[in-house]
């Protein structure tokens, strides 16, 4: 049996969650906007204060993921947009989620890892 | 269909040619918008992430990171990205609002476009002026 992979399943969720994202990246630079007007610039002591706190590390874990899952989004169209031959456009969508995890991997060893 | 047909003195190009299509406003935001969340994603990430790490170390890894940000290149490469994050983040607010069916006609979203593209260049300026 030949299945057609076509409909808007898939499409509408990622253009919810590319948008849902984006708003949740949108409020994390707001909060780092309001740090920094409030406190007039951020130094080092605040800096390490800011990333000593768990709901702050919690908050940008969040951001991370959103960032992350936003990329991989955005990315997986544009290589779909212009990468048409089905081999290498595998390979750069399997190297973006790589990175992707890669990096999710490493932003969890900054914020928790041992100093 | 035969009230939208053009007068036969005008002919349509045929050509598809990126280069020699004048691009409206619109379009311009568009394609700015997918350059720059793609360089975000190949230089702004890691960037991010290794000036994290780096500047939460110690003082003097942190000084010496903010040190190693003042060179002319860096400065270039971070105003790039400063800029690159504000018009995703100016150009994504204009792609919520039309989903919202805001900025929809010819004219509305055209404008909408110069405020994206002026916003964005402002506020990127006011980054310079706190960079230099």
């Amino acid at each position: 049996m030949k299945r057609i992979l076509v409909g808007a399943h898939y499409g509408l969720k990622d253009w919810l969650v590319q948008r849902l994202t984006a708003a949740v990246m949108a409020l994390y630079t707001l909060l780092w906007v309001a740090i920094a007007a409030y406190q007039g610039g951020i130094d080092y002591a605040l800096w390490q204060a800011l990333f000593a706190n768990t709901a702050f590390r919690v908050a940008t874990l969040i951001f991370g993921l959103a960032l992350f899952w936003h990329a991989w989004v955005g990315m997986r169209d544009i290589w779909m947009d212009y990468v048409k031959p089905t081999a290498p456009r595998l390979v750069l969508e399997t190297a973006t989620v790589l990175a992707l995890l890669g990096y999710a991997g490493w932003l969890v060893d900054i914020l928790w890892g041992a100093r | 269909m035969s009230s939208v047909e053009r007068p036969a003195s005008k002919p349509r190009p045929v050509y598809l040619n990126l280069a020699r299509i004048r691009q409206p406003l619109p379009a311009i935001v568009s394609i700015l918008h997918r350059i720059s969340g793609a360089a975000l994603f190949l230089v702004g990430v890691p960037l991010l992430l290794a000036g994290i790490q780096a500047s939460l170390g110690s003082s003097q890894s942190f000084e010496s990171f903010r040190a190693a940000m003042t060179t002319p290149f860096a400065k270039i490469v971070l105003l790039g990205l400063a800029w690159a994050y504000l018009h995703h983040f100016c150009a994504g607010l204009r792609y919520l609002l039309l989903d919202l069916h805001r900025f929809i006609d010819l004219k509305p979203a055209r404008q909408s476009s110069v405020v994206v593209l002026i916003a964005s260049l402002v506020l990127t300026l006011v980054v310079a002026v706190r960079l230099w």
